[in-house]
C-alpha cells in the first residue's frame, strides 16, 4: 500500500533567494541597486567632507550677487549691475535662440536633401550625397569655426563702409553684412500698428480656414479648388490694404555707420550666425539620412499604388510617402534635435555667450563656485532635453502607425 | 585622481589672466572631470603639505596648459618660464632638487579646484590676486611675482589716442577673467557703452582684432605687449597710455596650512632679495663660502639657521636661488627685453630702482 501524500508546500527558507529561480532575479537586482546607490552615497559624502576639509561650501548665494560683466546678446534686459541669475537666464534665452534657428534650419535642410538624395537625376542625387559625406564626417566645432573664420575674414569690417568711394556698400541701402555681423533695419511699430497685427494674425487663421473649406469641399463633392494662390492672397492683401489705409503705422530704421559701428537696425551677430548656420548644415545632414532611411522603410508599391491612382510624383510624396515615413523619422530626429541643443555649449569657440559662456564660464570662473555652476548647468540641459524629448513624444504618438 | 585632473586639464579651454593659447573642447566632459577630481580627492587637502611632498619626493606645481614666457614646455619637453621658475625653486628649497616638480597644467576653471582638492601644492599661474580669491575661495597669495595691469591695443589707423575715445567701440576680450570685470566696471564709470566679443585663445583674438571684427582688444598689458610683437606690422598698432586694473600675478597655495604658505613665501622672497643684495646663480657658490654681508650669510644658510624655523635644510634658499637664478635672471631670461616677450621691468623692478619688488627682512 503507497501512502500518497502532499508535496510539502515551501516555507521559504533563505537559500531560495540563490537557489530559486523565483526570487533569484530579485536577488541580484536588489543587490546590483544597493551597490549603485552606495557608489554614488560614497562619492556625495567624499565631496562634502573634501569641501568640509577645504573649508568650503555648496551655496548658490553668488546667483544674488552683481555679475559685473556684460555680455553683447541679450534677449533681456540685461547690464553688468545685474545679477549672476539673469545672466545665467541671459545665457539660457541665448542657448533656446540658437537651438531653436538650428533645429527649424536643421529640418528644411534635412528634408530637403533626404528627398533629394532618392532623386532620379544622378547629378542631385550624387551632390545630396556628398553633402551628407562631407558634414557628417568633420566635427560640428570644426564647421563653427570654419564658417566664422571665413565671416571674418571675408567680410569687410564696418570702417570699410566709410568714405567717399568706400570698399563696401549696403546692399539697397539697408543691409550691411560686416564681419561683426548682419546690419538689418529694425521696425519701428507707431501708433495703429496693433490693429495690423490684428488683422495678419485673422489673415492667418482665414488661411487655415479656406484651407480647411477647400479639402472638405474635395472631400464631399470631388471639386478641386486652387489652393496656392488664394491662401497667398488672403495673407498678403488685406495686412497690406490696411497698412495703407492706417496711413503705413510701421516704419523701418536703418542702420547707419555711427562712430565706430553700425547703429540702428538690429544687429545679428556674426557668431550667431556662425553657431547658428554649423549646427543646422552639421545636423542637416544626420536629418537627411534619416529621411532617406524613413522614404526607403516606406513599401514601393505605395507609390505604384499612388501613380497607378494618378497621383503626380510631388502628392505622391506628400500625400503618401512622407505620412508613412514619418513614424521611422520621428525618433532619430527626436536625438537629432537634443543634440544641436548640446552641440550649441560649443558656442563659446566663437564668442556667443549661451548659458555654457554665461553660468559655466565667466560667472564660473569669477566666483569659482565650480560645482554649484556644473550642477546648475546640468540641470539646465537635462531638463531642456526632456522637454524637448517630450514634446517630440507626443508628436510622434500622434503621427505613428496607429493600430487598433 | 592625477589621471583625472591632467585629462581635465588638456581638453578644456583655458583661461587665464594674462594671455593664453588654450584649445576649445567639450565643455561639459571638461567639468565633469573637474568635479570627478573634487569628489575623489579624498582628504589630500589636510594640513601637512610640507610632510606630502617629503613622502612623495616630488613637488606637485599647477601652471598654465601653455604660455610662452610664464610656462610652456620647450621643444625637448621640459617647462620653462617665469612661473615655473617659482616652481623649481620651490622644489630645490624643499627637496633640494629643481627637477623633482611635477607640472600639472591647468585652465581657468580647473586651477583653484586642483588646487583646493590636493591635486597641487602650489599654483603657478598668472593668478590675479583678489578679495574673494583670497578669501571667499580659501587661498592663500603668498605675494606678487609679476605686477601686471590691463591697456588697451588699436590700430594707429583708427586715430584713437586714449581709451576715453572707445565710447561705442567693439572690444575683443578673453573671457572668464578679470580683464571682462575691469572692462565693465571702466566703460561704466566712464559712462561709456561698448560692445564686447568674448574670446577664447589669444590666436583667435589676434585674427579677430586684425581682420577688424574688433575695434580694440584688451588684456593685461604684459599679454598685448607679447600680442603686438608678433603681429606683422607692429608699429600700426598702438598701446594706449591708460592701465584701467590692478593686476597683481602671484603664486597661492591653500588656506589653513600656513607653514607651507610661509616656504613658498620666503622661498619666493629669497628671490627677490638674492636681486637685491646681488647674489646670482654665477656668484652664489663663492658667496656661500661665507660674506661680510650677514643678511646675505643668513640667506644663504651660513649664518643663524633660518632654514630649521621653516622645518627645511640650512641651504634651502641657497638651493631656490641656484636653481634659475634669482629674480631678474628669471625675469630676464623668460620674459625680459631680450626675449621674444620683450617686457621692461617696469613695476617689477626692485624698490631701489623704482619698482615694487621688496622683500621683507631676512632675520
Amino acid at each position: 500500500m503507497t501512502v500518497l501524500s502532499d508535496p510539502p508546500v515551501g516555507s521559504f527558507r533563505l537559500s531560495m533567494l540563490i537557489y530559486d529561480s523565483k526570487y533569484r532575479s530579485y536577488t541580484f537586482q536588489f543587490i546590483a541597486l544597493m551597490i549603485v546607490i552606495s557608489l554614488f552615497a560614497y562619492l556625495g559624502s567624499n565631496l562634502l567632507t573634501n569641501l568640509q576639509a577645504a573649508g568650503l561650501n555648496i551655496s548658490y548665494g553668488f546667483l544674488g550677487e552683481s555679475s559685473n560683466y556684460d555680455i553683447n546678446q541679450s534677449l533681456i534686459d540685461y547690464s553688468s549691475r545685474s545679477t549672476h541669475l539673469r545672466a545665467a537666464f541671459v545665457g539660457a534665452l541665448n542657448t533656446l535662440l540658437v537651438a531653436f534657428l538650428a533645429c527649424i534650419t536643421a529640418t528644411i535642410i534635412g528634408v530637403i536633401a533626404g528627398v533629394l538624395r532618392l532623386s532620379p537625376n544622378w547629378l542631385v542625387r550624387k551632390l545630396m550625397a556628398a553633402y551628407v559625406e562631407a558634414f557628417r564626417n568633420v566635427p560640428v566645432l570644426i564647421w563653427i569655426i570654419i564658417i566664422f573664420t571665413i565671416l571674418t575674414a571675408v567680410l569687410p569690417a564696418p570702417s570699410a563702409f566709410r568714405g567717399e568711394n568706400p570698399d563696401a556698400t549696403m546692399l539697397f541701402g539697408a543691409i550691411a553684412f560686416t564681419n561683426r555681423g548682419l546690419y538689418l533695419p529694425a521696425p519701428i511699430w507707431g501708433p495703429g500698428s496693433l490693429i495690423l497685427g490684428v488683422i495678419f494674425v485673422a489673415s492667418i487663421i482665414g488661411v487655415f480656414a479656406y484651407r480647411s473649406y477647400a479639402t472638405k469641399l474635395l472631400f464631399d463633392t470631388g471639386r478641386l479648388l486652387p489652393m496656392g494662390w488664394p491662401s497667398f492672397a488672403i495673407l498678403i492683401l488685406p495686412t497690406l490694404l490696411a497698412y495703407f489705409i492706417l496711413g503705413r503705422p510701421v516704419t523701418l530704421e536703418y542702420p547707419e555707420l555711427a562712430g565706430f559701428n553700425f547703429q540702428g537696425g538690429i544687429q545679428i551677430l556674426g557668431s550667431l550666425i556662425a553657431l547658428w548656420w554649423a549646427l543646422a548644415i552639421y545636423t542637416g545632414a544626420f536629418i537627411a539620412e534619416n529621411v532617406r532611411a524613413g522614404i526607403q522603410s516606406v513599401s514601393k508599391g505605395q507609390a505604384e499604388a499612388a501613380a497607378s491612382l494618378g497621383m503626380r510624383p510631388n502628392r505622391t510624396m506628400n500625400l503618401v510617402v512622407l505620412p508613412q515615413a514619418l513614424r521611422v523619422i520621428i525618433p532619430p530626429l527626436i536625438s537629432n534635435y537634443l543634440n544641436i541643443t548640446k552641440n550649441s555649449s560649443l558656442a563659446i569657440a566663437v564668442g556667443y555667450m549661451d548659458i555654457t559662456g554665461t553660468l559655466g564660464g565667466i560667472t564660473l570662473n569669477q566666483t569659482g563656485r565650480a560645482i554649484e555652476c556644473i550642477l546648475l548647468l546640468m540641470a539646465f540641459y537635462l531638463v531642456i532635453s526632456l522637454t524637448i524629448s517630450g514634446l517630440m513624444n507626443v508628436y510622434n504618438n500622434a503621427v505613428k502607425l496607429k493600430e487598433r | 585622481m592625477v589621471f583625472a585632473a591632467q585629462w581635465a586639464g588638456e581638453k578644456k579651454p583655458l583661461r587665464k589672466e594674462a594671455d593664453k593659447q588654450e584649445e576649445v573642447s567639450m565643455r561639459k566632459t571638461v567639468t565633469l572631470g573637474a568635479m570627478t577630481v573634487a569628489a575623489f580627492a579624498a582628504g589630500a587637502a589636510g594640513a601637512a603639505t610640507l610632510d606630502d611632498v617629503k613622502a612623495r619626493g616630488k613637488l606637485n606645481c599647477g601652471v598654465n596648459t601653455g604660455l610662452v614666457g610664464f610656462a610652456a614646455p620647450d621643444a625637448n619637453g621640459e617647462w620653462q618660464g617665469f612661473d615655473v621658475g617659482i616652481c623649481r625653486a620651490v622644489a630645490a628649497a624643499v627637496l633640494g632638487d629643481p627637477t623633482a616638480v611635477e607640472f600639472i597644467p591647468t585652465t581657468g576653471k580647473t586651477r583653484f579646484t586642483a588646487l583646493s582638492s590636493g591635486e597641487i601644492d602650489i599654483l603657478a599661474r598668472n593668478t590675479t590676486w583678489t578679495f574673494t580669491r583670497d578669501v571667499d575661495l580659501k587661498f592663500d597669495f603668498v605675494g606678487v611675482n609679476y605686477y601686471d595691469g590691463q591697456g588697451f591695443m588699436v590700430p594707429k589707423a583708427l586715430g584713437v589716442s586714449s581709451a576715453k575715445e572707445l565710447d561705442g567701440a567693439t572690444v575683443c576680450i578673453q573671457t572668464g577673467t578679470t580683464t571682462e570685470l575691469n572692462l565693465a566696471d571702466y566703460f561704466r564709470k566712464n559712462n561709456m557703452t561698448y560692445q564686447p566679443v568674448p574670446i577664447e585663445t589669444e590666436a583667435e583674438a589676434k585674427q579677430q582684432y586684425l581682420a577688424g571684427a574688433c575695434d580694440t582688444y584688451t588684456t593685461d598689458a604684459s599679454g598685448l605687449a607679447a600680442s603686438r610683437a608678433s603681429f606683422e606690422n607692429p608699429g600700426d598698432h598702438v598701446v594706449l597710455p591708460e592701465i584701467i586694473s590692478k593686476e597683481p600675478l602671484g603664486p597661492v597655495v591653500r588656506h589653513g596650512d600656513n607653514d607651507w604658505g610661509d616656504i613658498v613665501r620666503w622661498t619666493f622672497y629669497a628671490l627677490v632679495a638674492a636681486e637685491e643684495y646681488g647674489i646670482t646663480s654665477a656668484n652664489i657658490e663663492e658667496l656661500s663660502a661665507g660674506t661680510d654681508m650677514p643678511e646675505v650669510n643668513r640667506i644663504l644658510g651660513t649664518e643663524d639657521n633660518l632654514g630649521a624655523m621653516l622645518g627645511l635644510e640650512p641651504g634651502w634658499a641657497k638651493a631656490a636661488i641656484a636653481a634659475g637664478g634669482n629674480y631678474g635672471e628669471l625675469f630676464e631670461k623668460n620674459i625680459g627685453e631680450n626675449t621674444p616677450i620683450a617686457l621692461s621691468r617696469g613695476l617689477n623692478a626692485q624698490w631701489t630702482d623704482g619698482g615694487l619688488m621688496y622683500a621683507p627682512p631676512f632675520r
